[in-house]
C-alpha cells in the first residue's frame, strides 16, 4: 500500500455514501471526488488506493480518471482558475480575460504560477452562458467578467 | 403580439429563500403529493401522457411514452434516474431549478418515482455545477428531515423514495442517457448501442428511466391542475412550456418561461432586450450548440417550437439560444465549436473521434490563409462520413451545426483562401 489514505471525516463519508448504490462500482466517481477534495489532486498512488477499496485494478481506476476533466491528475496551485472557451463566452471577451490572465501572472493554459499560488485551465462550457465571460475559481462561479473585475479576484487571492 | 412569461416551473424563482423548504411550503411545494398517491400510478403516467409533456434535455421525446417502456413491476428494483448533465453549450437552465426551486425538482421525482413504482432516484449533476450540487443536497436534506422523503413518502403513504445527488467528473457526453448510466455504474461514459425496439434503460441490468430535471419539474403541476392546465399553453404539438435559455450580446440575457411556438425575433427584442451596444444581430444557434444556425433572415421566421424549427432546418433542441452579432468571423465561430466537439467526443466511434480532430484540423488551416476549396469540400464529405455511422447522435450534431455554418457562411470561409 503507498501512503495515500482518506481522513477519518472522508472515510466515514465513503462508508456513507457507498451505501446509497446498488453496487461498489458506482462510488468510483464519489471516491475519486473525495481523493480530489482531500488532496487537491488525483496521484497515482490514490489511484491504486481507490482501485483497492472498490476492487478494481489500478489501470481501470487510471483509465476512468482520464477521461473525466475534472480530475488533477498532477498538483495544481491554491487557486484553480477554469476560464471557459466556448461560444457564448468566446464572444463576450473570454480571449482578453486570457490574455490578461497571461500579462499579469505570466501563465498560459495547464501551467501554474512559480510560487504555486495560480494555476489556469482553460476549459469547454461551464453552464453559464447567460453570464459570459466567466471563470470558475477553486469551483465558484465568477460570471459577467471583465478585465477589471477579473483583476480585483486575483488581487484578493494575492 | 406580445411575448408574455409563463410561470410554471418558474412560479418560485422569484421568491426570497424560495430554495429552503418553509419557503417552498408556503408556496406550494409538495401540494401535487396528495393527489397523486389518491392516483394509481399508471393513472398519473396517462395524464402526463394527456399532457404531451416532451423531454426538456433535447430530444423532445414524449415522457409519458418513455415511462410506458418501464416493464411490469416485478422483485427487481426501478429507478428514476433524473438527467442534470446540462453540458450542451448554450444551455443553462436546469441550474436554475437547483439554485430557486430544488424543492420542486424533489416534489417531481417523488411524483414521478411513484408513477413508475421506482423507490430510488439518481440525480447526475454535472461536476462543474458544485455549488448548486450543494444546494440541492441541503434541499434533500431538509426534505428527509421532515419525512417527505424516506421510508414513508410525508410521512404517511407506505412507499419509500430515496434520492442521491452523483456528482459527474467533466464530459460532456455523459448527458447522453446510456452514457449517463455508464458514468454512474462507474465506467468511461460511452454511450451504448441502442436496441432495435424501444424499451427502457437499464441500470445494473434493473428497469430505469432518464429524465431531464426540467421535465421531472413539469410534473407536479401537471398531476396538480390536470393536463389541461398544461396544454392551454403552446402549440397542439408541442403542448405546454420550456425554460428557454439565451446568451449572448443582448440586453437581457437569462432564463425565461416561455410557451412553445413563441416567434423568435419577439422573444430576443421583447424578452432579450435586443441587441446591446447598437449591435446587429447576424445569427443565432437555436437550441444549444449542435442545432443547425440560423441566419438573421432565418431568425425572423422562427417559431420556438420543435416542429417549427424543424421546418426551418434546424432543431429546437434544448431551447438554449446563442446569439451572434455582425462582425464575428464564422469561420472563428466554427472553429471554437469543432474544438468543443473535439475535446468532447467520448472516442468510442471512429468517425466522431477522427472526424472531429480532421474538422478541427481543416478550418486552423483555412484560417491560418492555407485553406482551398478542397479544404471545404472535405470537411462536407467528413461531416456526411460521421452522420448516422456512430453509436450515439454526437457525430450527427457535429454534422449539423458544422455543414449548416459551412454552407450559409461559406463565402467567409472562402476570403480567408486570398490572405
Amino acid at each position: 500500500m503507498g501512503k495515500f489514505k482518506y481522513t477519518d471525516e472522508n472515510e466515514q463519508e465513503f462508508q456513507r455514501v457507498a451505501k446509497k448504490y446498488p453496487k461498489i462500482d458506482a462510488m468510483m466517481l464519489p471516491a475519486l471526488w473525495l481523493v480530489q477534495e482531500q488532496e487537491g489532486w488525483v496521484s497515482p498512488d490514490a489511484m491504486i488506493y481507490v482501485a483497492d477499496r472498490l476492487g478494481k485494478t489500478p489501470i481501470e481506476v487510471y483509465e476512468f480518471a482520464t477521461f473525466y476533466t475534472m480530475f488533477n491528475l498532477k498538483p495544481i496551485g491554491t487557486y484553480h482558475i477554469e476560464l471557459c472557451k466556448t461560444l457564448s463566452c468566446m464572444i463576450m471577451g473570454a480571449p482578453e480575460l486570457k490574455k490578461f490572465i497571461k500579462d499579469t501572472l505570466g501563465i498560459e493554459p495547464g501551467q501554474t504560477t512559480a510560487d504555486g499560488k495560480f494555476t489556469l485551465s482553460e476549459v469547454e462550457c461551464q453552464g453559464a452562458c447567460g453570464g459570459a465571460p466567466m471563470i470558475a475559481l477553486n469551483n465558484q462561479y465568477h460570471e459577467n467578467l471583465t478585465v477589471d473585475k477579473l483583476k480585483s479576484i486575483i488581487e484578493e487571492c494575492k | 403580439m406580445a411575448v408574455e412569461l409563463v410561470k410554471i416551473v418558474s412560479k418560485n424563482f422569484d421568491i426570497p429563500d424560495s430554495h429552503k423548504l418553509e419557503v417552498a411550503l408556503k408556496h406550494g411545494r409538495y401540494d401535487s403529493i396528495d393527489k397523486a398517491f389518491s392516483m394509481k400510478p399508471e393513472d398519473i403516467t396517462e395524464e402526463v401522457c394527456k399532457s404531451g409533456l416532451r423531454g426538456k434535455g433535447g430530444g423532445g421525446a414524449a415522457c409519458g411514452s418513455k415511462w410506458q417502456l418501464m416493464p411490469p413491476v416485478d422483485e427487481r428494483p426501478r429507478y428514476l434516474i433524473v438527467n442534470g448533465d446540462e453540458s450542451e453549450p448554450g444551455t443553462f437552465k436546469d441550474r436554475q431549478i437547483f439554485q430557486y426551486d430544488p424543492h420542486l425538482l424533489i416534489e417531481g421525482i417523488i411524483v414521478s418515482c411513484w408513477a413508475l413504482q421506482a423507490n430510488e432516484a439518481f440525480i447526475y449533476i454535472r461536476g462543474e455545477y458544485k455549488w448548486f450540487i450543494d444546494r440541492l443536497n441541503e434541499a434533500i436534506e431538509e426534505a428527509y428531515k421532515a419525512g417527505i422523503i424516506g421510508p414513508k413518502v410525508m410521512n404517511k403513504y407506505d412507499f419509500s423514495v430515496d434520492i442521491t445527488v452523483h456528482r459527474g467528473g467533466g464530459a460532456y457526453i455523459c448527458g447522453e442517457k446510456s452514457a449517463l448510466i455508464e458514468s454512474i455504474e462507474g465506467k468511461r461514459g460511452h454511450p451504448r448501442l441502442k436496441p432495435h425496439g424501444k424499451e427502457c434503460e437499464w441500470f445494473y441490468d434493473m428497469p430505469a428511466t432518464v429524465n431531464n430535471v426540467e421535465t421531472i419539474s413539469s410534473v407536479p403541476n401537471i398531476v396538480l391542475n390536470g393536463y389541461e392546465s398544461y396544454t392551454k399553453y403552446g402549440t397542439q404539438k408541442a403542448p405546454g412550456t420550456m425554460l428557454f435559455a439565451m446568451s449572448g450580446p443582448v440586453k437581457n440575457p437569462g432564463v425565461y418561461e416561455l410557451q412553445y411556438g413563441e416567434k423568435m425575433i419577439d422573444v430576443i427584442n421583447e424578452i432579450g432586450g435586443g441587441m446591446k451596444d447598437g449591435l446587429k444581430l447576424k445569427a443565432v444557434i437555436p437550441g444549444g450548440a449542435s442545432c443547425p444556425i440560423l441566419t438573421a433572415q432565418e431568425v425572423e421566421k422562427a417559431h420556438l417550437d420543435y416542429e417549427s424549427m424543424w421546418e426551418i432546418g434546424s432543431t429546437l433542441g434544448t431551447g438554449g439560444m446563442m446569439i451572434i452579432p455582425e462582425g464575428t468571423s464564422m469561420v472563428a465561430v466554427a472553429k471554437n465549436l469543432i474544438e468543443f466537439y473535439h475535446h468532447e467526443s467520448c472516442g468510442q466511434c471512429t468517425p466522431c473521434r477522427e472526424g472531429t480532430g480532421w474538422i478541427d484540423k481543416i478550418i486552423k488551416k483555412i484560417l491560418e490563409g492555407e485553406g482551398s476549396q478542397n479544404d471545404i469540400q472535405t470537411i462536407l464529405d467528413v461531416c456526411e462520413t460521421m452522420n448516422g455511422k456512430t453509436i450515439c447522435v454526437f457525430a450527427p450534431a457535429v454534422k449539423d451545426i458544422i455543414k449548416s455554418i459551412v454552407q450559409k457562411y461559406r463565402h467567409e470561409f472562402e476570403a480567408h483562401f486570398n490572405n
